[in-house]
């Protein structure tokens, strides 16, 4: 039972961590201490931080490279804003719309992931990194040059153009090629996206610490030992990788609500990368270092306007110093005696 | 009851396989009683590791039949090889590193732990009664060994011999009918290995399955196996209890070589 109580305790911290985060913008936005672009931060750090988690399940947890999850992430932010958009009228209660929209987003994206899976998931080797590297792009060329508008009769699809969407007058294009989505109602709020991590934490946290998750990361440590213990290895890492896509998803429709306009590419290879490097500098499998850097290099660059024209500049060298920092022992062991001196416990044990 | 007792659990004959142009094991024929301790021995290259991939297909035989409990194997793989009762435990050791001992012996148990996905998500009442009942099994199974204090350690950490032992916990675990051993005591000193031995039999007498091992060590191959076979290029050159192995000539000449006449 010791076991079980440790994992769970670790959950548990997670879930205060957001909680904490959470109260505490929030009480900098209504005393309005907040300045505006970090206000306007907010959602898409949230988001950063379930793709953080979403990849860590994949990277960290199965095992498998995955270079295109912004395209999941594409899809569920185009689809959730059809969803949200054509129900404008249907559905008043703008929460309700947007749950709606986060369920229908998470559920295309795991329909993509499930067709990448099943015949990618058969390999060994890095062939997952490479199909999902062409699906990011790919989405990415679908999406712009796809037409969607809605009228009273349903809505309309067209791959060519505008016009040949042949809507009554009064319909109005939700998807308009390569300008993207426009005119969306923005109603993602703080308090969801928070809401929606706390969700996907439960979701993974929970599956990690359950028999699936074993299986998962018994055959991310030796796979031929997995298979002759009896495990169906397609089956977990297809679980690990749809529901990776399905958070990816949601995690896109929650993005997308909070803009006027979206465009497709906002979700190409670069985003994928930024999430990858998310979970790689907040440390492959631990799901609380890939949120905390996840929020931390979110806003980062927005911290660094002041340096102008040498921010990216001084986002690199953050990238390296933070690289170095966790990976080289001496440097953790500097800082666990720091930290063993402000708390006067030893924090960190070598080994 | 006895008469069933005879009955061979596994049934392998005119078993082989080529690689390529390469005959690695050819016509191996073995039988194995219920609760027999059998031994296959051989010099270094003679395909003894090559039978096991076989029996548990990791390879797929080029010929023969593998007969286990009744059912033929033919098609199965590795997956459903375990399922339908043989499991082993690996010459370079392989285990799951990262995770912890217990939960090692947890994944030996999962296809006995009856509960999904959504279970484990929601934690569902059926998450906790198998949960619970996984953990008392997998300490129970690790007392065998007295291990039971080592199960929150990470699997990596352990010392060599440990985790070899740690390997037959979670062989154990599937609940095989038949136990392939990959020279467990390589690396373990001499009473590391008479413990081991008597720690086999112990298995063998609580589990009631058969047992067919690959060892270098002598001394527990004689000491323990009620049958021996014996490989050499990849076919068997001699078969029988460990008495008549130690005086077969042929069986020397694999080992030692053959004696040159004087000239």
């Amino acid at each position: 039972m010791k076991k079980i109580s440790k994992s769970a305790r670790s959950s548990f911290i997670n879930y205060g961590i957001v909680l904490i985060f959470f109260l505490f913008f929030q009480i900098m936005l209504s005393t309005g201490k907040l300045s505006n672009s970090l206000s306007g931060q907010l959602i898409p750090i949230c988001t950063y931080v379930i793709m953080a988690l979403a990849l860590n399940l994949v990277v960290g947890i199965s095992g498998e490279l995955s270079l295109g999850h912004a395209g999941f992430m594409s899809v569920g932010a185009f689809s959730g804003v059809v969803v949200a958009t054509a129900l404008k009228d249907v559905i008043t209660v703008s929460p309700i719309r947007l749950i709606l929209a986060i369920v229908i987003g998470a559920v295309l994206a795991a329909v993509a992931g499930t067709i990448i899976g099943i015949p990618v998931l058969r390999l060994q080797g890095d062939y997952l990194a490479i199909v999902t590297l062409a699906f990011g792009e790919i989405i990415k060329n679908v999406l712009n040059c796809l037409y969607i508008g809605a009228d009273s009769k349903g809505l309309h699809f067209s791959m060519k153009d505008g016009n040949s969407l042949n809507m009554e007058t009064g319909g109005t294009v939700i998807i308009n090629g390569p300008q993207g989505a426009l005119g969306i109602q923005k109603i993602s709020t703080f308090a969801a996206a928070i809401i929606l991590v706390l969700i996907v934490l439960f979701i993974i946290q929970n599956l990690v610490n359950s028999r699936a998750g074993r299986a998962i990361k018994a055959i991310r440590d030796n796979r031929i030992a997995a298979e002759s213990c009896g495990l169906n290895i397609m089956k977990y890492k297809m679980m690990a990788f749809v529901l990776s896509a399905a958070i990816a998803g949601a995690a896109g429709a929650l993005y997308a609500l909070n803009y006027s306009t979206v465009v497709p590419k906002k979700f190409d290879f670069n985003t994928s990368i930024l999430v990858l490097v998310f979970v790689v500098l907040g440390g492959i499998g631990n799901l609380r270092g890939s949120m905390i850097a996840a929020a931390i290099l979110t806003v980062l660059p927005e911290l660094l306007r002041q340096f102008q024209d040498y921010r990216m500049l001084v986002y690199a060298i953050v990238l390296i110093l933070v690289m170095i920092i966790t990976n080289n022992s001496k440097a953790k062991d500097l800082l666990g005696r720091v930290g063993a001196k402000i708390f006067k416990k030893s924090a960190v044990q070598k080994g | 009851m006895s008469e069933k007792d005879n009955r061979p659990i596994l049934e392998v004959s005119h078993l082989g396989i080529d690689f390529g142009g390469l005959t690695a094991v050819d016509d191996f024929n073995i039988s194995l009683a219920k609760t027999e301790i059998a031994g296959l021995i051989g010099p270094n290259g003679a395909g003894k590791t090559t039978i096991f991939n076989l029996l548990t297909k990791v390879y797929q035989p080029s010929r023969g039949k593998i007969v286990l409990d009744d059912k033929d194997t033919n098609g199965m793989n590795t997956i459903q090889v375990n399922r339908a009762g043989i499991a082993r435990t690996f010459q370079n050791i392989r285990l799951f590193d990262k995770l912890t001992v217990e939960d090692n012996v947890k994944i030996g148990l999962h296809n006995h732990t009856e509960y999904n996905m959504w279970s484990g998500i929601f934690r569902l009442p059926k998450y906790w009664n198998e949960e619970k009942r996984s953990h008392e099994k997998a300490l129970e199974l690790l007392s065998i060994f007295d291990m039971q204090d080592l199960a929150d350690a990470t699997a990596g950490s352990l010392p060599y011999g440990a985790q070899r032992r740690l390997e037959i916990v979670r062989a154990l675990a599937t609940e095989p009918k038949v136990l392939l051993l990959d020279e467990p005591a390589a690396g373990m000193n001499p009473s590391e290995t008479a413990e081991l031995m008597e720690n086999i039999r112990k298995i063998r007498d609580k589990f009631q399955i058969a047992v067919l091992l690959i060892e270098h060590d002598m001394n527990l191959v004689m000491g323990i196996c009620e049958g021996i076979a014996v490989l050499n290029f990849g076919k068997i050159i001699a078969k029988g209890t460990p008495s008549q192995i130690q005086n077969n000539p042929q069986v020397i000449e694999a080992y030692l070589g053959k004696k040159k006449e004087a000239k």
